[in-house]
């Protein structure tokens, strides 16, 4: 049991020179560790916050039927839609059950009181008058991917001047969102991939100071793995390093960026939670690790052929 | 017990074969010299023991294994059978006398207890014990091979190989290191060493064994150097 502290103490000993003798090339290495797993971990939470708003919008949004009124332009409206036609939609709606989960009459009052709130500070508000706004059903449905359903059902019908689906402005917010996602991505595996070169090039250099005593740790019969462990520990404690600098970064913005800055001023969605915070530290550290011990085994294997 | 049996040697990119057809035996405890011009084959004879090299045809043996078809991971075992001197000493500048002994015993995971031990006895026998934290360039060249000698025998090997060990030294300082050695083999290490100094091999009267244009040219107990 001794033997073996004694063995882990050497290998220790070994792995700090390591470090000590290419200080500046660790420092550099833990640096494109932090960097390149913060943005891995930013990607990751910008991922998490599109399906965070996907959950949010998708359970608000619906589908809109807006009916005709007197000035309508459109083919379909000769004039404002009839009660006859109404019970005939509205009829029409229910047979659509279970799909349709909700409906909602909305009468152009209930609309003019919206819009006077929505454009409180615009002189438009002053001219508009509850005739002029649509009257609608807005309609949730139990699976919003089903909204074509409603499209066939109800556009192209006398009295109904449009079919609305709100998630089609939404997906352009999320199109942004999943670009900004890739875009931190792809810079997250180029980072990575100049930590790989990095790691390979202090493994050298490290390699290369420590010529002499890798010469004779081969001469008196050390074995393969006692040669290799301190190389490939000193990567991953740089890794670990890293890791944590950027589990930091991440808190960071969860707890200021996020919680103190952004979310002060949407208040109309919500945001990501601590749980996809741990979940972006864990994957990013696990891939660091992961790519430390890859990479140092691969570098090492390169340059002490036994 | 090491032995060679028809051993064939080629290096890439080499037409000539370093070793060819070499065959010799030594028994337990013998001290050899192996003598030759450079680039006879003494260098691979010994590189074939550390399995560093692999040899083409024929087997090399020692203690029961055989070098040439040992799995890699295995190799280890092999070079821990061995204590290797060279010419130019190998000692680790940034460490002291003791540090540069005690880091062999380090290295195979021998506890500090050990180390404290064993360490002192092996610098008393070099006669270096009052020196034991000078650093190398502290040092003669002469203390600098004792040194070297120390950290070859600290994990007791059971063969000592020396490669051109007194190459950088004056002749007194050789004559010193000779005796010691000598004495190493007298408490029963096999001691096998690559020389082309004549005048030792001669004092010496130990067993020569040969090499001219990697074949034996010559295997003779209490030889003189060039006959």
């Amino acid at each position: 049991m001794s033997r073996f502290f004694a063995r882990i103490r050497f290998v220790l000993s070994e792995m700090w020179q390591g470090i000590s003798r290419s200080f500046t090339l660790t420092i550099a290495l833990i640096a494109t560790f932090a960097i390149s797993l913060s943005l891995m971990g930013v990607s990751l939470l910008v991922g998490a916050q599109v399906n965070e708003m996907k959950d949010y919008w998708f359970d608000r949004v619906e589908v809109s039927i807006f009916l005709c009124t007197a000035g309508s332009d459109s083919a379909n409206c000769q004039s404002a839609a009839t009660d006859e036609q109404k019970v005939e939609f509205e009829a029409d709606l229910e047979e659509l059950r279970p799909l349709v989960s909700e409906v909602f009459f909305e009468s152009n009052q209930d609309a003019y009181q919206r819009f006077i709130e929505r454009f409180s500070d615009s002189p438009i508000a002053a001219n508009v008058v509850p005739e002029q706004l649509p009257e609608s059903y807005r309609v949730k449905l139990s699976d919003p991917e089903q909204f074509l359903v409603i499209v066939e059902k109800f556009s192209n019908r006398p009295g109904i001047e449009a079919v609305r689906d709100q998630r089609a402005t939404l997906n352009s917010l999320f199109a942004v969102l999943n670009g900004l996602q890739v875009l931190a991505l792809g810079f997250a595996v180029s980072m990575l991939a100049v930590t790989m070169l990095l790691i390979s090039n202090t493994i050298r250099v490290t390699a290369y100071a420590r010529r002499r005593e890798l010469a004779i740790m081969r001469l008196v019969g050390a074995s393969k793995l006692s040669i290799r462990l301190p190389f490939i520990l000193e990567t991953a404690f740089s890794a670990v390093i890293g890791a944590a600098l950027s589990a930091g970064v991440l808190a960071a913005v969860k707890g200021y960026l996020v919680d103190e800055v952004i979310a002060t001023r949407f208040l109309f969605t919500s945001f990501f939670g601590w749980d996809a915070v741990q979940e972006a530290i864990l994957i990013s550290s696990a891939a660091g690790i992961a790519l430390a011990l890859f990479a140092s085994w691969l570098g090492i294997s390169r340059h002490l052929r036994a | 017990m090491i032995v060679f049996e028809n051993v064939s040697m080629n290096y890439r990119r080499s037409v000539s074969p370093a070793l060819d057809d070499v065959s010799f035996e030594i028994r337990d405890g013998e001290f050899v010299f192996l003598v030759g011009q450079s680039g006879a084959g003494k260098s691979s004879i010994l590189r074939l023991l550390m399995r560093e090299v692999t040899p083409k045809e024929g087997t090399v043996i020692v203690d029961e294994i055989n070098v040439g078809r040992l799995r890699k991971r295995k190799i280890p075992n092999l070079r821990r059978k061995f204590g290797m001197v060279f010419q130019d000493f190998r000692l680790l500048p940034e460490k002291s006398v003791a540090e540069n002994v005690a880091f062999a015993m380090q290295i195979l995971g021998k506890t500090r207890k050990e180390i404290k031990q064993t360490v002192p006895q092996v610098l008393d026998l070099v006669g270096l014990l009052d020196k034991s934290n000078r650093r190398p360039n502290q040092l003669s060249g002469g203390e600098q091979q004792r040194v070297a000698i120390a950290r070859a025998l600290i994990n007791r090997p059971s063969i000592l190989l020396a490669d051109e060990p007194t190459g950088n030294l004056d002749p007194d300082t050789t004559i010193d290191i000779m005796r010691l050695l000598d004495q190493i083999n007298r408490a029963g290490t096999t001691v096998l060493m690559a020389t082309h100094d004549a005048s030792i091999v001669d004092q010496m009267r130990k067993r020569v064994i040969q090499v001219e244009n990697g074949k034996i040219a010559r295997d003779q107990s209490q030889g003189n150097y060039g006959y």
